[in-house]
């Protein structure tokens, strides 16, 4: 508890692009309550603040920590560690910290690769072909800047989390809705869920709370959205060959993207009991292809263009086989 | 002195046709190497894509699914499902680095003891020259937690 009496707040970005900190400040007005009721304790993208100011505070200080991104470095798995120690509460924030999201699909290439692309390629001007080093030495001593992983993790493969709120970002009325039950819960008006509770999202999937027309799927071809010129407003967009991944995904979005004409590409992470969000994806389209005869399912297979990254777009990091095999190699 | 390298197979086998003609090995002392390990399902199209997956991520070398030739489904045509399943999923193992010929589909009917014993056999050698998977090991490596229960001796 801070002087003020209200409870401390944190939030923090790992391997993450920052959309999650917008998702939040995306509450509007709701964002005067949570300052009424809350003090924020460390929050670097909207204050200053410095890692020794929480490495200062008590065990258990910080009520609740909204820990965004994967893990990527040691600066981030630390940062995690530490928060962890300080925190009453803490949930993996977005769907980086749950699953690896975009970040994640960095676990299908070895990170000399990785290395390559960011500081080699056509477009880059680095003639003296300088790498990130994680020390150098300087005339002022030292210098160490954070070590790269060979894979990403997510924030349940390095700390204890308490709640899980997927979404790429989170949708900002289930936010919301969040920080109005942690209000609650302060004022004791309300109690927490469970341990390991998925917050902020439905208990079904996409396909559930879409709202276009489903009829009996048969695909005999796959397409992709560029290729069509117009699709049918009103009809699923699996049944008009498009790869929607609504059938593998957990709901909460009001089922956005498919509603507005774009396939759902499964940000919000598994549904209830898939174990495996690509195993779910195979199973769901290999059912609804129209064929017997195996040159014919090859020839529409071969319309999925991207296997592994259309079904393992956002949970490569927290599938049953978390990485490729290249990503390991040589370690 | 290493031991040569024997590959876990898991097997999973449908219970109207493979996994009789399984039986039908047995009974009629067809030999075939101990590797697989089978598990019997009502139809191969209750294949769910998952236990591929948990297989491979449990330390299987190869995993092999049976049912029975295509029109002879028990349960009208969902072996077909099974084949689609199959096709789709080695395409998506492939770029994660694990080669699909790791994953095999076979017909065999319930007299036809004889093939499955052969094809067990053929997988199992096709299996021995692509050599160990070591899946088990890299997924644990990625969860920090359980990276302290890793056994120290067997090599990443
Ligand atoms: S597959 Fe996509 S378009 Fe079809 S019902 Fe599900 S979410 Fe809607």
């Amino acid at each position: 508890m801070s002087e003020n009496g209200k409870p401390k707040f944190a939030m923090y970005w790992a391997a993450s692009c920052g959309g999650c900190e917008i998702a939040v400040l995306n509450i509007h007005e709701k964002i005067l309550d949570f300052d009424a009721n809350f003090e924020v304790a460390f929050w670097p993208v909207a204050m200053d603040a410095k890692y020794k100011d929480v490495e200062a505070l008590e065990d258990g200080e910080i009520l609740l920590t909204l820990f965004n991104g994967g893990i990527r470095n040691d600066e981030n798995e630390h940062i995690a560690k530490l928060l962890r120690q300080k925190s009453q509460i803490m949930v993996a924030f977005g769907s980086c910290a749950n699953e690896g999201c975009i970040p994640g699909l960095a676990n299908l290439s070895p990170i000399e690769s990785l290395f390559e692309t960011v500081y080699n390629t056509v477009s880059t001007e680095n003639e003296e072909g300088i790498r990130p080093q994680s020390s150098y030495e300087m005339p002022e001593g030292t210098i160490h800047i954070p070590e790269m992983y060979p894979v990403l993790r997510t924030l349940d493969q390095v700390i204890d989390v308490d709640y899980y709120m997927p979404g790429c970002p989170p949708e900002s009325h289930q936010v919301a809705a969040v920080v109005d039950l942690v209000i609650s819960v302060v004022k004791g008006e309300a109690v927490l869920p469970p341990k390991g509770t998925v917050i902020g999202a439905g208990n079904s999937t996409v396909c559930d709370e879409c709202e276009r027309t489903r009829n009996v799927k048969k695909i005999k071809k796959f397409v992709r959205i560029q290729d069509i010129e117009r699709f049918d407003p009103e009809i699923c967009l699996l049944e008009q060959g498009l790869i929607c991944n609504g059938p593998a995904t957990l709901s909460g979005c009001m089922a956005k993207c498919p509603t507005s004409g774009a396939p759902c590409v499964g940000c919000y992470g598994p549904g209830p009991r898939v174990l495996d969000y690509g195993a779910r994806m195979v199973a769901a389209l290999a059912s609804v292809i129209d064929s017997r005869d195996p040159v014919e399912i090859e020839a529409i297979l071969d319309g999925i263009v991207d296997p592994a990254g259309t079904f393992y777009k956002f949970n490569l990091a927290h599938s049953l086989l978390k990485t490729g095999k290249a990503s390991w190699n040589g370690n | 002195m290493t031991k040569p390298f024997e590959p876990m197979i898991i097997g999973f086998t449908c219970n109207w046709c493979s996994y009789r003609a399984a039986d039908l090995a047995g009974t009629s002392r067809k030999k075939y190497p101990p590797n697989i390990r089978l598990v019997r399902m009502m139809c191969s199209g209750r294949l769910d894509p998952v236990f591929v997956l948990e297989a491979f991520s449990g330390g299987a070398d190869g995993v092999m699914i049976t049912g029975c030739h295509p029109g002879e489904c028990h349960y009208i045509e969902q072996n077909f499902k099974a084949l689609r399943r199959v096709l789709l999923l080695k395409r998506t193992i492939e770029p994660l680095g694990i080669n699909p010929q790791r994953l095999k589909l076979v017909w065999a009917s319930a007299s036809e003891g004889n093939l499955f014993a052969k094809e067990v056999e053929t997988f199992i050698g096709e299996v021995r020259d692509l050599g160990p998977l070591n899946w088990q090991k890299r997924a644990m490596r990625n969860d920090l937690r359980l990276v302290e229960s890793l056994p120290e001796e067997v090599p990443v």
